[in-house]
């Protein structure tokens, strides 16, 4: 035998070998995740995965607050339902402090984690290791109408103070024309609107505790934060902001009723979409505003995925999130779907792809992440680290309970006096009880 | 004497009773339609009612997102299984307390039914864990038993119902003719409570296939039976609700038809007793 017979001969032994070993190793996954536009979008393209390594993949969508549920559940009774969970920057340091996830320390250098977006792989860490991989990540930011912000006689700087915000959402409202200055979240829910009013308050010098994790809500910036906010969704506002969330924002400002909307930086593709949005082609974009204290109001979030301890196919496990949190998945989706619908906030790379940079809201979206700091998000110091929440186990709880005081202020129940002070008695004794 | 009801008083009755009915089937007719939407119809506003472009296209991409007829017959097995083996166990408990009353019968119908005002939520954990242990999570055998269980105590408490109105002399004659226990229960109880047992049967069915606390939290692929799927429409970023209306609607075709096709005895089954 010649030395190329032998050389291909002993090729197509380890391809066949290989093969075989792949095909020994197939596992299914199942994967719990949410039903948001790019999870949807990467279920649609999970044959590309059983493609290249032959594992299947078994999706378990879920609501989001019904996920958070379920694998709470799952993961802390090591129920092992799941393979892979979808998780968030919330969770991400208190299961891995309780030893409950994989650490993604031994990533291939071809996945190339140092390429996540520094502020993403910082939220997703604990002690300095990855235990999630940003799958899309998100800041919030102003979306706001060109043509209403021009016919009120206003320029909307790129960098905004909250006196701008509020001069611009009363000049632009228009109620006979059922047009509204501005369209905030007001749904009780820590996620909903209790993730906006603490990233807001960030920015008025409020915090949740102060150094010795004692609650803050009978300090002068948190009823400040309130009141405002109050005065001005009243003014400028919709009808029933109380009881609106994204969703019912998204629909607002789809139909062109309102002026101005803080929120989550994904919904720019959203209303930058001309097949669901009747103001496709009038949206401009800002940094959310500040007040001159060095703290804006913009978040820092992130789904990600992550690995259960103890799951049976973690490999495999692996082998998905290089898959799916990749630079390969970001040109696959391109070429089927284009750059707008790219899972954004992920990797440095993408904004540095000339094609990327040409999508309107990408440089708003990233100068939005880029300023956010989860480390350091308050104006005096605290001793947690989230920026619309506090990265302990108690949070849930408390911040539903307290938006669900914030929320009955906006729909006239209360009083900010009377809201601020129930919140800090059920705060305090709900974080005596916990120990603190 | 009887009273006499006028032909006004009837037409009154008629049209509140129709607008009851409206009201309450209305949410559902709205989803009904709202599934035919394109998702911008969905959201519009003032909403549209009937003058819309009528689409398909949310059951095509349900369809081809999701393997519809798998959650359906993993709610079917689950919904039907739990209530076949409910009834297995309730007949003869209801003979038992109809026909056969201890001091403590009473009592024990109380604390059957006290079981239901837990909170779900309060023993989730408990039961994941023994599921665990057991090796059944993610199994319909799993959640068969489970919803068996949570409906055990209404199933008991409607035959028990029902099993009073037979008279005790009927059972008592087949005695004296030499029938057994099982026979008893058999063939000549089971027959004459014939109606009220289809009754008890197609409500707990009903409950078992809309129970979405215990079917979401102990399945994940493979059990999931179609409160899952809807849940699975469900989206905090994005407007969907076309779509999710679309899936709502196939989650509950099958069980308002069956609905519609019995609700004679439903009524009966949930009037019971109440007119004697």
């Amino acid at each position: 035998m010649t030395l190329s017979g032998k050389f291909s001969s002993t090729a197509l032994g380890l391809i066949a070998a290989l093969s075989m070993s792949s095909a020994a190793t197939s596992e299914e996954l199942t994967i719990a995740t949410v039903n948001n536009g790019d999870m949807i979008r990467m279920q649609g393209l999970t044959e590309d995965f059983t493609e290249k390594t032959g594992h299947t993949v078994e999706w378990v969508t879920l609501e989001e607050n019904v996920l958070r549920q379920r694998v709470t559940t799952d993961i802390s009774t090591k129920g092992g339902a799941f393979d892979l969970m979808t998780i968030g920057m919330y969770e991400t340091p208190i299961w891995a402090k309780n030893g409950w996830l994989v650490p993604l320390d031994d990533l291939s250098d071809e996945y190339n984690a140092d390429d996540i977006l520094p502020a993403m792989a910082n939220g997703l860490s604990y002690d300095g290791t990855l235990y999630a991989a940003p799958f899309y990540g998100e800041s919030s930011m102003i979306m706001y109408r060109t043509d209403l912000m021009e016919k009120a006689g206003l320029t909307m700087p790129e960098a905004p103070t909250w006196d701008f915000i509020k001069e611009a959402a009363i000049a632009m409202t228009d109620r006979d024309n059922e047009i509204n200055g501005i369209c905030l979240r007001g749904k009780a829910g820590w996620g909903e609107g209790g993730a906006f009013i603490t990233a807001m308050s960030n920015s008025f010098g409020a915090r949740w505790f102060d150094e010795n994790w004692k609650p803050q809500f009978d300090t002068q910036p948190w009823a400040d934060t309130l009141n405002f906010y109050v005065d001005l969704m009243n003014e400028a506002g919709p009808p029933g902001y109380a009881t609106n969330g994204f969703n019912e924002n998204l629909s607002l400002f789809q139909q062109g009723k309102c002026g101005m909307w803080i929120d989550a930086t994904v919904a720019a593709s959203f209303v930058t979409n001309p097949n669901d949005s009747t103001v496709a082609d009038k949206v401009g974009f800002a940094l959310a505003p500040d007040n001159g204290l060095g703290k804006r109001s913009n978040w820092l979030w992130a789904w990600a995925l992550a690995i259960p301890a103890g799951t049976e196919k973690e490999a495999a496990a692996k082998e998905f999130i290089e898959w799916a949190t990749g630079t390969s998945y970001i040109e696959l989706v391109a070429e089927k779907e284009g750059w707008a619908n790219v899972p954004p906030g992920a990797r440095t790379s993408l904004y540095e792809n000339p094609n990327y940079q040409s999508v309107p809201f990408a440089k708003m979206t990233l100068d939005s992440i880029l300023s956010a700091d989860p480390n350091n998000p308050t104006v005096d110091p605290v001793p947690y680290v989230g920026i619309q929440f506090a990265a302990i186990p108690e949070f849930a709880g408390i911040a539903t309970e307290v938006s669900q005081e914030f929320s009955a202020v906006y729909a006239g129940q209360q009083t900010v006096e009377e809201a601020l002070e129930k919140a800090q008695a059920l705060t305090t004794d709900a974080m005596e009880a916990a120990g603190y | 004497m009887a009273r006499t009801v006028t032909t006004n008083r009837k037409l009154i009755n008629t049209l509140i009773a129709w607008t009851i009915g409206l009201l309450i089937f209305f949410p559902i007719l709205w989803t009904i339609l709202t599934s035919f939407k394109t998702e911008a119809q969905a959201i519009s506003d003032p909403p549209v009612f009937l003058f819309f472009d009528w689409t398909l296209e949310n059951y095509a991409v349900v369809q081809e997102r999701s393997n519809y007829m798998r959650f359906l017959w993993n709610s079917i097995i689950i919904a039907g299984g739990s209530t076949v083996l409910g009834l297995i166990i309730a007949v003869p408990a209801a003979w038992s307390m109809a026909f056969v009353p201890s001091k403590r019968t009473k009592d024990i119908l109380l604390w059957m039914l006290s079981t239901k005002m837990l909170p779900a939520v309060g023993v989730l954990y408990p039961i994941y864990l023994i599921f665990i242990q057991l090796g059944i999570l993610d199994t319909r055998a799993g959640l068969v038993i489970v919803l068996m269980l949570i409906n055990l105590p209404i199933i008991v408490w409607m035959l028990y119902t029902y099993f009073k109105e037979i008279p005790g002399e009927i059972l008592e004659a087949a005695r004296m003719d030499g029938a057994s226990l099982k026979d008893e229960i058999l063939y000549v109880l089971t027959p004459m409570a014939v109606p009220g047992i289809a009754s008890t049967l197609l409500l707990n069915f009903i409950l078992a296939w809309n129970e979405a606390f215990w079917t979401l939290n102990l399945t994940a692929a493979k059990a999931a039976p179609l409160t899952a799927f809807i849940a699975s429409y469900s989206s905090p970023e994005g407007l969907f609700y076309a779509k999710l209306s679309a899936a709502s609607t196939m989650a509950i075709a099958p069980i308002l038809v069956l609905g519609w096709f019995s609700q004679k005895q439903l009524v009966r089954g949930l009037t019971f007793g109440a007119v004697k």
